[in-house]
């Protein structure tokens, strides 16, 4: 009677432990960070579940303030649109770290991430996926192509194509020989900075064929040759490097512009337990690979570049040497407020003929 | 007892109805303008103002994005109705039985498929790698490739193409509707082509026209895929500009005062068409 009673304790107690375990994460990330392989894998070693809905930065935020931080467990926005967003509308919880396995990730990009994302005095954000923005160039038909100005050489007039977003003003204005990410906290000095780029970028218009606005869009213009060069992310010039070694990622003579995607926590996610065990799941070193191979961005998961494969690193050492490395500018915080007056002189150049 | 009843049974009846204009169409747009009022004076602070809609007139990039929309969807309602009314016409008047029944499928087998898959069909014709500049080369019409796409008539051929069903099905009722042998006394009378089509067939085909026309330039107005796809660094469309506020901008306030402007206006335009046709809203739809 007794070892009945206790074993139907047993069965009950485990059976509401896989209960409370078992959760369905939603998860809101970008394209290629949560390949199939890698769910699979998760799903079988933890019982959770996972949804995948692919978004990139604005609509990330635009898609949780709609519902002031519910609807997902766990997104990815990058480093730089954290504390703004959390500032304006409130759509993030801190990061426990007692629930973060930290000695996953690489120390110097963990600390450069807690401090880029907190706000008052809370850790928001943990580094996931690294990579950055700089010119995909067939070097065949545009070899000369060095540094973001280079996109308005007459020569490639009807030939260009950049987004009409902040990397596009942000790398140009470094292009022309100005600093945009040390007047961040200065309005009325990067207000300035932003007039002479809209200036340049109003003069370069006849030079472009259209503005992108997927990474699929530009990888087929590249690949068609209707685009010989571009600025664009690095591993769209990698991927396309693979197709046709004519057209490879360059980094820019005035700095690859560095971004860090990160994990955060939505204000009204239901998951945190799937969402924890989702870190870090994928930020070990051998999962870390997987979605490097994938993706073609490396991770802040140490060891994560054992793994990845000989082709993937051969072109990243063949665009980034230690000096171009050393020369990535990485996005510091965007302040509240700052965007407005970039969408202004983005419709302005929009609007230009 | 019985009126009680059936009055149960009328309201019953409305019920799915109100419900959807209520929840659907007024909840949403009354949200809109409670929205679109508030004025952004710091992070989370608002306070009540009509900022945003002063903002739209004093930016001229505003009203002129709206006002080339407007002009652009009025030329695409114009090119639709005079590609529309000869297939309608041909279709309802000239043709019979199952040659009717086969061309009035093709003209909505296109409709079958995605406005995205049309839109991305377009692209592959029209781009500079694509059949259309391809097909001139091969032919040695052109010596070097030619782009079509990214410009305002990429863009006017895909609305053109994605509205024209919405322009034949209402003239191919209306036309189906005038009796024949109106038009062969019209003849008879000594009535040249062009005084028949003037004096019999266009006044009774006008609810037709105008119900198509009035589809069509919603439909144009607020298309968002066609123009951001086929369009060029310089082609802006208001529902381009009202995504840029709501997602990549983060103004929700702005963006509303835009959505609601676009009501406003499109009504307005809709009202002084049916003012200059002489037609009624009432007599337009229910005719059609």
């Amino acid at each position: 009677m007794k070892t009945a009673f206790v074993s139907t304790v047993v069965v009950a107690s485990a059976l509401s432990m896989t209960a409370a375990q078992a959760e369905t994460l939603r998860l809101l990330t970008w394209g290629g960070y949560a390949p199939e392989e890698v769910i699979a894998m998760f799903e079988a070693e933890t019982g959770h579940t996972v949804e995948v809905t692919t978004s990139n930065n604005e609509e990330m935020i635009a898609k949780l303030r709609a519902t002031n931080g519910g609807g997902f467990d766990l997104a990815q926005p990058s480093q730089d649109r954290i504390t703004s967003a959390q500032e304006e509308f409130g759509i993030y919880k801190p990061i426990d770290m007692s629930r973060v396995t930290a000695d996953q990730f690489i120390p110097s990009m963990l600390s450069a991430t807690a401090a880029n994302t907190t706000f008052e005095g809370e850790v928001f954000g943990l580094p996931h996926v690294w990579g950055t923005s700089g010119l995909v160039v067939n070097t065949a038909m545009a070899g000369d192509v060095q540094d973001y100005v280079d996109l308005c050489d007459a020569a490639l007039a009807g030939k260009v194509s950049y987004r009409l977003k902040r990397p596009t003003l942000i790398g140009f204005a470094y292009s022309m020989g100005l600093d945009p990410f040390a007047a961040y906290g200065d309005t009325a000095a990067y207000q300035d900075i932003l007039d002479q780029v809209e200036a340049k970028l109003t003069e370069c218009k006849p030079n472009v064929k259209t503005y992108w606005d997927g990474g699929d869009e530009i990888k087929n213009l590249l690949r068609s040759g209707e685009v010989v060069a571009s600025m664009a992310w690095d591993t769209g010039g990698w991927q396309l490097n693979a197709d046709n070694p004519d057209i490879t990622f360059v980094a820019p003579e005035a700095g690859a512009l560095g971004w860090i995607d990160t994990f955060v926590l939505p204000a009204r996610g239901r998951a945190d337990d799937a969402a924890y065990d989702w870190i870090n799941f994928v930020m070990r070193p051998d999962v870390a690979a997987m979605i490097t191979n994938t993706a073609g961005n490396f991770t802040a998961a140490v060891g994560g570049d054992a793994g990845v494969s000989a082709d993937l690193k051969a072109r990243y050492q063949g665009s980034f040497d230690q000096a171009a490395i050393d020369n990535i500018k990485w996005y510091p915080p965007v302040p509240a407020g700052l965007e407005a007056l970039e969408g202004a002189t983005l419709d302005r150049i929009n609007a230009a003929n | 007892m019985s009126s009680d009843a059936s009055r149960l049974g009328f309201y019953l009846l409305l019920a799915p109805i109100l419900l959807w204009l209520v929840v659907l169409i007024i909840l949403p747009h009354v949200g809109l303008f409670v929205v679109s009022i508030s004025e952004k004076i710091g992070p989370r602070e608002y306070e009540i103002g009509m900022g945003n809609y002063a903002a739209f007139f004093q930016e001229p990039l505003f009203w002129r994005t709206f006002a080339r929309t407007a002009i652009m969807s009025i030329l695409a309602t114009a090119l639709t109705l005079i590609l529309g009314f000869p297939i309608a016409y041909y279709i309802a008047k000239l043709t019979q039985g199952r040659t009717k029944t086969t061309l009035f499928l093709m003209c909505m087998i296109p409709f079958w498929v995605s406005e995205l898959v049309r839109t991305f069909g377009w692209m592959i014709l029209l781009r500079e790698t694509g059949v259309i500049s391809n097909g001139l080369q091969a032919l040695g019409l052109v010596s070097g490739p030619v782009e079509f796409l990214y410009n305002d008539a990429a863009i006017m051929v895909g609305l053109v193409y994605t509205s024209i069903l919405f322009m034949v099905v209402p003239l191919v009722t209306t036309l189906d509707s005038l009796d024949n042998s109106l038009i062969e006394a019209g003849y008879d009378l000594g009535g040249s082509s062009t005084a028949v089509m003037r004096e019999i067939v266009i006044p009774h085909a006008m609810p037709g026209i105008v119900s198509g026309c009035i589809v069509v330039f919603m439909l144009s107005l607020g298309n968002y895929l066609t123009p951001i796809l086929l369009g060029g660094k310089d082609s802006l469309w208001f529902t381009g500009m009202i995504y840029t506020q709501f997602i990549t901008r983060f103004n929700w306030e702005l963006g509303s005062a835009f959505g609601f402007l676009l009501l406003i206006l499109s009504s307005l335009v809709v009202f002084l068409g049916l003012k200059l046709s002489g037609q009624s809203l009432s007599e337009t739809m229910g005719r059609s």
